[in-house]
């Protein structure tokens, strides 16, 4: 059952520490491409160059979505399992997705400088997603308050699920309201709106993220794994002192 | 069933009365916020006239929210929260009649202050009308999302500045909604109907979603 086997920490680690360098290799190498294509991709007819922003700014929204998904996915386990290696993978994907959600925010806002003219608006889609930052740092906090791990884990887990309402309203909020923000155009009924010269560099520069989310993601489980190990030996080495 | 509950609903309500630094602090510092606004932005009455909604609403959430730490720390405190949890009520409905006392107690008064702090404001009556009855619809889900956030800290046996940090970003979609029935009442032009109809959407939703996030919170944690 080489499912059930991944659920065990000592075989997870193992595995992991093989599959590693071959995720890092392939991170590289999708940017490399990416890179290339973005690159050689046109620029926009009114946009000009800064249109070469959204290969950064989309990438990071769609992980920084993904990742609080992927903690929700976690959370379940963490409440229904009580998997230690759910917690790791929760706990772990905390940062790495506040920091896409970050980097969106960032090039968001640069982007915005020139196209809208101004770095900010508040319209309903930059609002949700600095709600979802501003949730990010809460689950840090609540993750750093509490020293048990399993406690913390639980709480956290509780605290992603109710968050995960606002994962939907960001998704769809430039479709609902009538925003600043354009509507959805990679993802959408009736296919994409963006021309294939544009769309193709932007959907490997995709991989190319989703690649270095995952390489962060199984190096930051496999640390949580080794700390939560430090720390049971240090109790245990505490508790043998007489 | 609805037995417990009502005494549970009628021991809360009466120990918000009776035990001192309940309701009456709250409507004081909703007092001091909606006082503090003109210190800092001038006493331009049309100025605040026009973010006078705003500031109201502003206030209520920031009172309710300093209120939550009363919700369930002090039933932790002394024990009857354990017997709460022990008892055959389904601990959801325990904690939905404990949300209800909670806000009968601390969102109604802030409500019935709201037009007495409007002439502060310099709003019409039918601005006021407007706020307080976008805060009738309003509160509650202040009241049920918080509840989820004061058993989360009650579990993790930290409170005080993490409630508030976890509760606020969750409370965002009803200041907007909330801020924008109470303008459409007062200038228009979008039809009243429609954000507030969204308010009580969310007050409804969070209703259902909070009492079951605390209690799972609780169950969770406290074991």
């Amino acid at each position: 059952m080489p499912v059930l086997d991944l659920a065990n920490p000592t075989r997870f680690l193992a595995l992991t520490d093989r599959a590693l360098p071959w995720l890092a290799a392939a991170t590289l190498l999708a940017f490399a491409l990416g890179a290339n294509q973005v690159y050689l991709a046109p620029d926009d007819y009114q946009q000009g160059a800064t249109v070469k922003i959204m290969y950064i700014h989309v990438p990071a929204a769609w992980l920084g979505l993904f990742a609080w998904t992927l903690m929700s996915a976690a959370a379940l386990g963490t409440l229904v399992w009580r998997h230690p290696l759910a917690d790791a993978a929760a706990k772990a994907a905390a940062p790495i997705g506040t920091a896409f959600t970050l980097m969106c925010l960032v090039t968001g806002s640069l982007w915005g400088r020139p196209m809208w003219g101004t770095y900010w608006v508040w319209d309903a889609r930059l609002t949700s997603v600095l709600v979802l930052f501003l949730m990010y740092l809460g689950v840090m906090a609540l993750w750093r308050t509490v020293d048990d791990p399993a406690r913390a884990a639980r709480g956290a887990a509780v605290l992603t699920l109710v968050g995960a309402i606002n994962i939907p309203i960001i998704k769809f909020s430039v479709d609902w309201w009538s925003t600043l923000h354009q509507p959805a155009s990679v993802l959408r009924l009736g296919g994409s709106t963006i021309h294939p010269a544009i769309l193709l560099p932007l959907i490997v520069m995709i991989i190319a993220f989703t690649l270095l989310f995952l390489t962060l993601h199984l190096a930051a489980m496999r640390n949580e794994i080794m700390r939560r190990r430090v720390r049971t030996m240090l109790m245990m080495r505490a508790d043998a002192r007489p | 069933m609805l037995k417990p509950l009502a005494a549970l609903l009628g021991r809360d309500m009466r120990l918000a009365v009776r035990v001192g630094g309940g309701a009456p602090i709250g409507v004081l510092f909703f007092l001091i916020v909606v006082t503090l606004v003109p210190f800092a932005v001038g006493p331009d009455l049309r100025l605040l006239a026009r973010i006078g909604p705003a500031i109201l609403w502003l206030g209520a959430l920031l009172a309710n929210l300093l209120a939550l730490d009363r919700l369930i720390t002090m039933d932790h405190e002394d024990g009857s929260l354990d017997l709460i949890m022990a008892a055959r009520v389904p601990l959801e409905l325990a904690l939905a009649a404990k949300a209800l006392a909670h806000w009968l107690t601390t969102g109604l008064p802030l409500i019935l202050a709201t037009p007495l702090f409007g002439l502060l404001l310099d709003l019409d009556p039918r601005a006021s009308g407007a706020v307080a009855l976008t805060l009738l619809a309003g509160t509650p889900a202040l009241t049920f999302i918080g509840l989820a956030g004061a058993a989360l800290t009650v579990a993790l046996r930290r409170g005080g500045l993490l409630l508030a940090v976890l509760i606020l970003p969750l409370t965002v979609p009803v200041l907007i909604f909330g801020v924008a029935a109470s303008e459409a009442a007062i200038i228009g032009p979008v039809p009243f109907g429609a954000p507030f109809r969204i308010l009580c959407a969310l007050t409804l939703m969070s209703m259902v979603v909070g009492p079951f996030a605390a209690a799972l919170a609780l169950r969770q944690g406290l074991d």
